[in-house]
């Protein structure tokens, strides 16, 4: 690999260090702003000034704002995200499951929702502006109309109750098999596809049409190649840039953005986990969980944004 | 057709050919226009027909017709297309897949815009013989490399590896000519395959051209709106305008004995008379050792230019792209600031930058520019565009400003119903005239005209150029010229400055500069130029190898 393309790798990894640096100060910050603090969630209502002076004291909190930043800082960094209030349980532990969880039903998503997103892009460009085209941006802009609470509701109603081939609460634990596991989480994988498809497909049709005008797709013509070898060909490749960005927002919304869809089919990931806690009002790991999100946000847009370069044939191979 | 086999000789025959398409006027109902009126035409084996004519006249067209290709919603809809003795608008889509890359093959405009940029130039070479299974790939490889020989590339075992952006422009146009001949087709459709180059590339690009066609004997229909050019590799010539068949003859006939008025014109097109005025006693401007760069010092693009410009005559900048022509004059109108030198204007020094400037003194320096369409707002009206230096400058308003307009469009030969148009309403020429209009209004001492007649057919440029030296008279405004077109310099300049590589590197009144003894950069450039004589390119090209022998 040639030098430009290194260097310009190694300023998106810094800069996402940098953002993810600053997004755990915005994260941290913002938990201190909310009135109330640990101690007083803890002992609740009943906090008798002392207790409430003695358990500050045991939980370091009357230090100031940016030793206890540093601390937690510390802590997050070597592994060690604190213990949850509400339960006592380590949070690193609780998550550890959870973020599997989650990771393992946007995997699945994923495998369906991108190339048949990707797919249905380039058959919308081959038969544009005729039925097909027509047909495939309908039925994928309603998929996303819906909000995605209906189209679960939907999806239950339909394949768990009527025809009884999915559960309608996809709880796994550890013990389940693979294809067990697969059989839970059919149902709000098909969800979330039908979220993300027409985003991801939307855009793949509109980056190809934007490169169709192109000379070389007039010289690919002049070839004899057929419309859909020329839109696979000379077309997709150059198209590839945009449509990697809004695949991994996509990949991104399906980590972070599954709050709803989790919590409908009673699945164990993170967006539950997230919910439970913060109507407990469990600020450790509210701010863990939000830092991973972040994480995994910024982690993904960084690949973009790489994959992106690398794509790029005047990078790859300069001059 | 049994009776197209039975002619031996003839490969392409257009009969009466008719070609639609439907326009899409804004705010009208849609309506069909016809581009090609039943124009007929014969090409055998082996030979080159140039068609030529200005933009519009369906010479592209009528070249893609051959592959049953219509741009955009282009729609043949009379006529035989004939070729290898049958008709190939009966062949169908399945039909026109089969022979396009394999029996006729297409050498764009701009090699560039045309070779995809994501994959290797030999992938791209050898896809065509691939795709018809005319030959193995290393078959196809092998004459490829074959063929990066003959049209004399640099490295032809390596530069198929290469991605299009790391071969330069002239070298992009000769291996696209060796895409098209790789699989080996009877026809080849060159659509003005030299128009983007320089000329000092050109002349290499065409000779590179001309020896493939003879020593492949594939026959080409050369589309192009110079006739010089065209007069170099032709056997014959026809002449188009609006869609119609003008002439058509030999190459000798057509450049030397035209029988229609209209080719006579295309002839005799740069034929202006200019006296040379005298350089006064004291410059207007005067540009002094500058240097400018851009990316902040890192990319020197002009180096120690000095250059004077007197009152009331020409100063023409010629040069290749990229010879810094066009940032002279950025660093004269203050849009990129000089690093070093000064600009000076009637005796005092101009502020280095734009923000610099009181309004008087941008008042004085106008521009004039090559893309006219994009130099005009497109939503507002000829008579608002005309006006605002009027009220910007002048302060004029309602009556007195619409009568300034009129007088304005009067003198660029534009009649007065022209004042509510909007851009898009108007010819390519037209538009050029409102901009020169525009830059007249502030009634300046200097325009700088970069590039202003490139981008325009030649009988049209040369009606601006005319305008411009008439305005020159009444108006005694001075103009820098920015031009890579030295037919264009002979018109119009009193004196030249010659730019390379950000250096003038010949410079003073017209006449001394086109006089010999040349440097050699010089020297190059002018016999570059195409002249409209056969036998030019091989004469041209034997004086070069003879220059480098001796060198």
């Amino acid at each position: 690999m040639s030098s430009p393309i290194v260097k310009l790798v190694a300023q998106r990894i810094a800069l996402g260090v940098v953002l993810l640096l600053a997004v755990s100060v915005l994260i941290f910050a913002g938990t201190q702003i909310l009135p109330g603090d640990v101690a007083q969630a803890i002992l609740g209502q009943s906090a008798t000034p002392e207790s409430l002076a003695n358990l500050r004291e045991q939980l370091g909190l009357n230090q100031p704002a940016y030793i206890r930043y540093l601390h937690w800082l510390g802590g997050v960094l070597t592994g060690d995200l604190g213990t949850a209030m509400s339960s006592g349980q380590d949070i690193a532990t609780s998550i550890k499951s959870r973020l599997w969880n989650t990771l393992f039903l946007a995997f699945w998503a994923a495998i369906v929702a991108i190339p048949l997103a990707i797919t249905l892009g380039l058959i919308a460009v081959r038969y544009r502006n005729g039925w097909v085209d027509k047909l495939i941006s309908g039925v994928a802009l309603a998929s996303t109309s819906f909000p995605e609470f209906f189209i679960g509701y939907l999806l239950v109603f339909y394949f768990a109750v009527q025809h009884q081939w999915f559960p309608a609460i996809s709880t796994v634990y550890d013990e389940m098999s693979f294809g067990e596991r697969m059989q839970a989480i059919a149902l709000p994988a098909a969800a979330l596809t039908l979220v993300v498809l027409a985003h991801m497909m939307r855009m793949t049709r509109a980056a190809i049409l934007n490169v169709m005008q192109s000379a070389y797709v007039e010289t690919a013509e002049l070839k004899g190649l057929s419309a859909f070898a020329v839109i696979r060909k000379h077309a997709f490749p150059n198209a590839i840039a945009p449509i990697i960005n809004v695949v991994m927002l996509n990949l991104a919304y399906l980590v972070v953005g599954v709050v709803v869809v989790e919590v409908i089919f009673v699945y164990p990931g993170m967006g539950q986990y997230l919910v439970d806690h913060v109507t407990k009002r469990d600020v450790p790991v509210v701010q863990a969980v939000g830092l991973i999100f972040a994480a995994v946000y910024i982690t993904l847009n960084i690949i973009a944004d790489i994959a992106a370069i690398v794509a790029n044939p005047r990078l790859r191979h300069p001059k | 057709m049994a009776d197209g086999k039975a002619k031996s000789g003839l490969l392409l025959d257009i009969r009466n050919l008719r070609i639609e398409a439907t326009v899409y006027p804004p705010g009208e109902a849609p309506k069909t226009i016809t581009l090609v009126h039943d124009v007929s035409l014969t090409l055998e084996k082996g030979k080159v027909l140039g068609l030529i004519g200005e933009s519009g006249a369906g010479k592209s067209t009528i070249g893609l017709s051959s592959m049953g290709y219509g741009r955009g919603g282009v729609r043949i809809t009379g006529g035989e297309v004939i070729l290898n003795g049958r008709d190939i608008l009966k062949g169908g889509k399945e039909g026109f897949r089969k022979l396009r890359g394999r029996e006729v093959c297409y050498v764009a405009q701009s090699a560039a815009a045309a070779f995809n940029p994501a994959h290797r130039l030999m992938d791209q070479v050898v896809e065509a013989s691939l795709l018809h299974g005319t030959a193995t790939r290393a078959e196809a490889e092998k004459r490829a490399v074959a063929l990066f020989k003959k049209l004399s590339l640099p490295n032809p075992e390596t530069i198929g590896e290469r991605f299009p952006h790391q071969v330069s422009g002239g070298q992009l146009q000769r291996v696209m000519t060796a895409m098209a001949l790789c699989s080996e087709p009877d026809l080849i459709v060159f659509d003005e395959p030299t128009t983007a180059l320089d000329v000092t590339t050109q002349i290499d690009v065409l000779a590179a051209i001309k020896d493939a066609i003879r020593d492949t004997h594939v026959a080409a229909l050369y589309i192009t709106h110079d006739l010089a050019v065209v007069a170099q590799v032709s056997d014959e010539i026809m002449v188009l305008r609006h869609g119609r068949l003008v002439e058509w003859g030999g190459t000798r006939q057509i450049i030397k004995e035209p029988r229609q008025e209209y080719t006579n014109a295309l002839v005799s097109v740069h034929e202006i008379e200019h006296r040379e005025q005298q350089p006064g006693t004291a410059p207007m401007l005067s540009v002094k050792n500058v240097t400018a760069a851009y990316g902040g010092g890192h990319v020197k693009v002009l180096k120690n230019v000095s250059v004077d410009i007197f009152p009331g005559q020409t100063l023409a900048v010629v040069g290749e792209s990229g010879s810094g022509k066009s940032t002279l004059a950025r660093a004269i109108t203050g849009l990129l600031p000089p690093e070093q030198g000064s600009v000076v204007f009637d005796g005092r020094t101009l502020g280095n930058k734009l923000s610099d400037r009181p309004k008087e003194d941008l008042r004085q320096l106008q521009m004039i520019y090559q893309m006219a369409d994009v130099a005009m707002n497109p939503r507002q009206t000829v008579g608002t565009i005309i006006g605002r230096p009027l009220e910007f400058y002048f302060g004029m308003k309602g009556r007195e400003r619409d009568k300034r307009v009129n007088e304005l469009l009067d003198e660029i030969e534009m009649g007065k119903g022209f004042i509510d148009r909007y851009p898009a309403e108007l010819s390519g020429g037209q538009k050029q005239r409102v901009c020169i209009a525009r830059s007249l209004a502030a009634k300046p001492k200097l325009i700088i005209c970069d590039e202003v007649t490139s981008a325009l057919d030649p009988l049209v440029a040369n009606g601006i150029l005319k305008l411009l030296l008439n305005l020159q008279q009444h108006e005694k405004v001075a103009y820098l010229f920015i031009t890579h077109d030295l037919a264009t310099v002979k018109s119009i300049a009193d004196s030249i400055a010659v730019m390379y590589r950000g250096e003038v590197v010949r410079y003073g009144s017209k006449s001394k500069v086109l006089t010999p003894p040349f440097d050699a950069y010089t020297d190059l450039l002018l016999s570059s130029v195409p002249e409209m004589e056969i036998g030019w390119l091989e004469k041209a090209i034997s004086g070069r190898r003879m220059a480098s022998a001796g060198n």
